[in-house]
């Protein structure tokens, strides 16, 4: 019973951390109806951005966040201007495929950039406190998966806030429902795009720093988190912010149930199986709209 | 106040607009019909800026209109209520509402504009707090209507108004677009069922295949009734 109650804990905990890998992707991909394919390198950024700032400057991984968020947020906001703004020119199918085909090569650049300037060596945190850990009820809590979890969803509620509350924020939603509508309110279609670039774009950074934090980093682990944030985004509904959260949750829950009921070496393809499963029996994913 | 001259505009090869120039005076209603296809909501959206003229001028109170950008357009005072009201249907009323008020000069009287849209369409105060993809057809049209208005523009731009609505809504609505009028508000209206604006309009305007084939005033307009019959039966 413990082991099981041990085992959904840590599904919840990594479920969180798969949740944030998606919601920035998420965030873009509803507004600009842009599949960035290269995401999960943007994570990796980030995860790399976490670790420099530590052992060359010896940042506390938690306390880098700012930095990591910044750099990334900037790193979005150019890559939008420079690359992605081009493709929104064109009609509908065009920009589609012209999106996925530079996100794609993107990946590749971004890939090969990391294995040149930071070798392919793994690397991984650790700090003094880094094996603390607190133990409930017979159930082991590490402190750092804890806190990861604290920020994922501090991340989670900013967001929600930000969308609500502030007037980009329904900017935002207003193009991400209808674009048009939104430009005949006197919304800058382009404005929103380059800021919801570049804020899922800092979303990944701190995706990334969580990674970093919690396992290793290495160039080419960027295709296995934009497969988990896919996978996510399907189960969540696409370009259903709250709903990405769940599916994480749904997602992690679902690999460690595997791990624990069936076998550890079946734990990525429960994750998939149940991606097939959502899109053939509810393609708009567990609380996505009819139009998803 | 705004002034189309000489407007040619493509859909990717097809000419779709052909040398159409047209204006309205501030204070008037203005109405533009013509039959499917006519190219009259192609016009709205060229005049908005979701599409550019191939060549041609377009003037609003001294600003040029042909390259801008559709914000920058709302800016200048040009409002429009798309076709089928296009409202934010996962947002309530008053969020809805809250956003035809984005651009800054309209974001400071948000709570006069609000107040003035509450009082032309009282049945979006009662619910306000909805989601708008609850509401009737009628009522997505106040909204949008309303919407439209918190920018406080000069100039109202409405495509095809009525489309779906039921009878007495249609009426609504048009006591709506007059009271919107005599608040100061220049309307151009884009409609398929000319019998619905004869009583409203000063002036209007036939367009067809893409051209101004006729133009008049007043009685006029009766006179284009009959053409119309005559063209479809």
């Amino acid at each position: 019973m413990q082991a099981l109650g041990q085992n959904l804990v840590f599904g919840i905990l990594v479920g969180a951390l798969y949740g944030l890998v998606a919601l920035g992707l998420s965030l873009i991909f509803g507004v600009t109806k842009f599949l960035n394919v290269a995401h999960g390198e943007l994570v990796m950024f980030g995860g790399y951005a976490c670790f420099w700032a530590f052992s060359l400057f010896g940042i506390d991984p938690f306390l880098s966040f700012p930095i990591t968020m910044l750099l990334l947020f900037l790193v979005g906001a150019i890559l939008y201007k420079v690359v992605f703004s081009h493709t929104v020119k064109f009609a509908e199918e065009t920009k589609i495929k012209n999106t996925l085909l530079v996100a794609f090569g993107l990946s590749v650049i971004l890939q090969n950039l990391a294995l040149r300037f930071f070798t392919a060596d793994e690397r991984g945190i650790t700090t003094s406190y880094f094996s603390t850990a607190f133990t409930v009820m017979g159930i082991r809590l590490p402190i750092i998966k804890l806190a990861s979890l604290v920020i994922a969803v501090v991340f989670l509620i900013a967001l929600q806030i930000f969308l609500k509350k502030t007037y980009m924020g329904k900017a935002i939603r207003a193009t991400t429902q209808n674009w048009e509508a939104a430009s005949l309110m006197g919304i800058d279609i382009h404005k929103v795009y380059l800021i919801s670039f570049a804020l899922g774009t800092a979303l990944a950074g701190a995706a990334g720093a969580l990674v970093s934090i919690n396992y290793s980093i290495q160039p080419t682990m960027g295709l296995g988190w934009t497969m988990k944030a896919l996978i996510v985004m399907v189960l969540g509904g696409l370009g259903n912010i709250p709903g990405t959260i769940i599916g994480g949750l749904i997602l992690g829950v679902t690999e460690s149930a595997t791990s624990f009921f069936i076998n550890s070496n079946y734990r990525e393809v429960a994750g998939l199986v149940l991606f097939i499963l959502v899109l053939v029996f509810r393609s708009s994913g567990f609380f996505g709209s009819k139009e998803g | 106040m705004l002034k189309l001259e000489n407007i040619n505009a493509f859909y990717k090869e097809i000419q779709a607009i052909w040398n159409v120039s047209l204006n309205v005076q501030k204070g008037e209603i203005v109405t533009l019909v013509g039959p499917n296809g006519a190219g009259k909501t192609t016009l709205l959206r060229i005049i908005s800026g979701l599409l550019k003229p191939a060549s041609g001028k377009i003037d609003f109170l001294g600003h040029p209109l042909e390259k801008e950008t559709p914000n920058k357009i709302v800016e200048y005072g040009i409002s429009q209520v798309p076709e089928s009201g296009k409202i934010f249907t996962e947002m309530s009323v008053l969020e809805n509402l809250e956003l035809g008020a984005f651009v800054s000069r309209a974001r400071k009287e948000k709570d006069q504009s609000l107040e003035r849209v509450y009082e032309i369409f009282p049945r979006l105060a009662e619910r306000k707090s909805q989601m708008a993809g609850t509401l009737s057809g009628g009522e997505r049209q106040m909204l949008a209507i309303g919407r439209a208005i918190m920018s406080g523009p000069q100039l109202l731009m409405l495509d095809e108004p009525s489309f779906g609505l039921a009878p007495i809504s249609v009426e609504r609505m048009f006591k709506a677009v007059e009271k919107i009028n005599q608040q100061g508000v220049t309307i151009l209206w884009v409609e398929q069922n000319v019998q619905a604006c004869l009583e409203l309009a000063h002036r209007a305007y036939l367009l067809e295949n893409g051209q101004i084939v006729g133009e008049g005033k007043g009685k006029e307009l009766l006179s284009f009734e009959s053409v119309r019959q005559a063209y479809l039966g």
